[in-house]
């Protein structure tokens, strides 16, 4: 009794998904996927393309609306009637490929405007909440410039500060460096690395396998809609006990 | 016709300080009109495709709807029915009052297919990276999406405000004492043209500027490619 309510204290999990199912028309993309994700913890998914990495990522803060099945973030059902998505949202970063930062806007105003829009922060407070966030990821002379006027891997930066200074519970992130030159992957993997330090709980989508040996706790893989294995990273890179899994990383290492 | 004669048709000094109060009168109600007009037809626009983003079929039916029929619609004749028919069913519209609602019915339309354009050419990113940070739909659309649209489409909305100016010379037809009717008066009472060239100067002068701003926006464009 006594270790189970420490259990629910302690390590409740930040992400905890059940079940989860998501259809586009009559094709299932997502098939039952459970997947439970521990404070601080940082777990790679890795998987062919269209094996539902980013709809799996999506779904987890109703970018994607699932179609069945329990998603729990710190608590929270995410999915519960009446829930106020926008409020859930705040507390889940998400950082795309893409960056897709706010071109009309300056880096600072990328940072700081769900802080005052969403968050309700009144605007001088969300300027040094925003600058704190710009000078974690190491733009704090970058304040001024547009997206416009910055390198591939300094507008990812601005974009995870972005995440960050809404201080959320989880970050989410899909193939952060993929649209990056070689020369840039490495500042915001730095960046992923220093997240990781402080403590941040995060789900990354990437094939970084270099990374993902280093700093991840946990590697999943996916294929067709179902998560076949996961396990720490020595284990799936070195010893996958799936034909699949170890295909899909002979492939991938080879690539690398 | 020896060209005194000309000059004096079309270039006369006497006319046109003897008509030259009466247009300046006309010249006022035109600027009135286009800053009552063009505010309105455009923020209709902007209700018309901000609504159309919502993407609420049965809205979006009445809206296609809308925007087809007074888009279909010479502005001319939209602009008699509106001014000639309500006073049948027992309203009294002023001239003045006639302009505006025939001109939100047929500018907001184009205003709108052109707000339209632009919300669509902002991509779904935009869209995503606003609402994952906790942004609701009307946030999204006003500080992310719709300042990047209008910028997008500026040289469209310039355009159409150019067009919307000169069609403010059609309310002339009812008796609207703007530019046109001032003119078109003048030149009837005095059996001589030189107010229409003077009201033709006028309105060169006062669109001109708004043209070669249009053709700065086009070049710009083109050279963002
Ligand atoms: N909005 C959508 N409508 C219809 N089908 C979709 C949609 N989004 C994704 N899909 C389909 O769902 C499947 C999974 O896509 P998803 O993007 O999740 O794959 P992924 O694992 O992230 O692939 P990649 O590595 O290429 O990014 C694909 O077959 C894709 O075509
Ligand atoms: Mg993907």
């Amino acid at each position: 009794m006594l270790a189970a309510s420490g259990m629910t204290t302690e390590s409740r999990p930040i992400l905890d998904v059940r079940g989860l199912r998501k259809s586009f028309g009559s094709t299932e993309v997502l098939k039952g996927i459970d997947f439970r994700l521990a404070p601080r913890e940082l777990a790679f998914i890795i998987g062919p393309s269209g094996s539902g990495k980013s709809t799996f990522l999506r779904c987890c803060n109703r970018l994607e609306e699932p179609s069945g099945g329990s998603i729990h973030v710190d608590g929270t059902d995410i999915m519960a009637p009446g829930v106020d998505i926008n409020a859930v949202r705040r507390h889940i970063g998400m950082v795309f490929q893409s960056f897709n930062l706010y071109p009309h806007m300056t880096a600072l105003g990328n940072v700081t405007l769900a802080l005052r829009l969403a968050a309700h922060i009144p605007r001088a407070e969300a300027v040094d909440l925003g600058r704190t966030a710009l000078a974690r990821v190491g733009l704090a002379d970058k304040e001024r410039a547009y997206p416009g006027e910055l390198s591939g891997g300094q507008q990812q930066r601005v974009a995870i500060a972005r995440a960050l200074a809404l201080e959320p519970r989880i970050v989410l992130f899909d193939e952060p460096t993929s649209a990056l030159d070689p020369e840039l992957v490495g500042s915001v993997l730095q960046v992923m690395r220093d997240l990781r330090e402080a403590g941040m709980t995060m789900l990354v989508v990437s094939h970084e396998l270099q990374f993902a040996r280093a700093a991840a706790d946990r590697v999943v893989f996916m294929e067709g809609g179902v998560i076949v294995e996961e396990g720490p990273p020595a284990q799936i890179f070195g010893d996958p006990q799936h034909a699949r899994t170890r295909e899909f990383v002979a492939r991938i290492d080879g690539h690398h | 016709m020896t060209l005194s004669d000309i000059l004096a048709l079309f270039f006369n000094p006497e006319i046109a300080a003897k008509t030259s109060g009466f247009l300046v009168d006309g010249l006022w109600m035109t600027l009135l009109l286009c800053l009552v007009v063009i505010p309105v037809g455009a923020l209709g626009g902007l209700a018309v495709a901000v609504l159309a983003a919502l993407n609420r079929r049965w809205l979006n039916v009445l809206l296609v709807i809308y925007v087809d029929v007074f888009r279909a619609l010479p502005p001319l004749v939209l602009l008699v029915f509106v001014y000639n028919v309500p006073p049948f069913a027992g309203y009294r519209i002023s001239e003045f009052e006639a302009v505006v609602i025939a001109f939100l019915l047929n500018t907001s339309s184009y205003y709108g297919e052109i707000f339209r354009a632009g919300i669509e050419s902002i991509g779904r990113g935009q869209w995503e990276a606003a609402r994952s940070t906790g942004l609701g739909w009307w946030q999204t659309m006003g500080w992310v999406v719709l300042p990047q649209a209008v910028r997008n489409v500026l040289p469209d909305l310039v355009s159409n405000t150019l067009e919307v100016a000169k069609l403010t010379s059609i309310a002339s037809v009812i008796a609207l004492h703007e530019l046109m009717f001032a003119a078109r008066s003048a030149q009837q009472l005095t059996f001589n043209y030189t107010p229409l060239m003077l009201a033709t100067l006028i309105y060169f002068v006062l669109l001109w500027p708004v043209v070669h701003l249009l053709s700065r926006l086009e070049h710009r464009r083109i050279a963002a490619g």
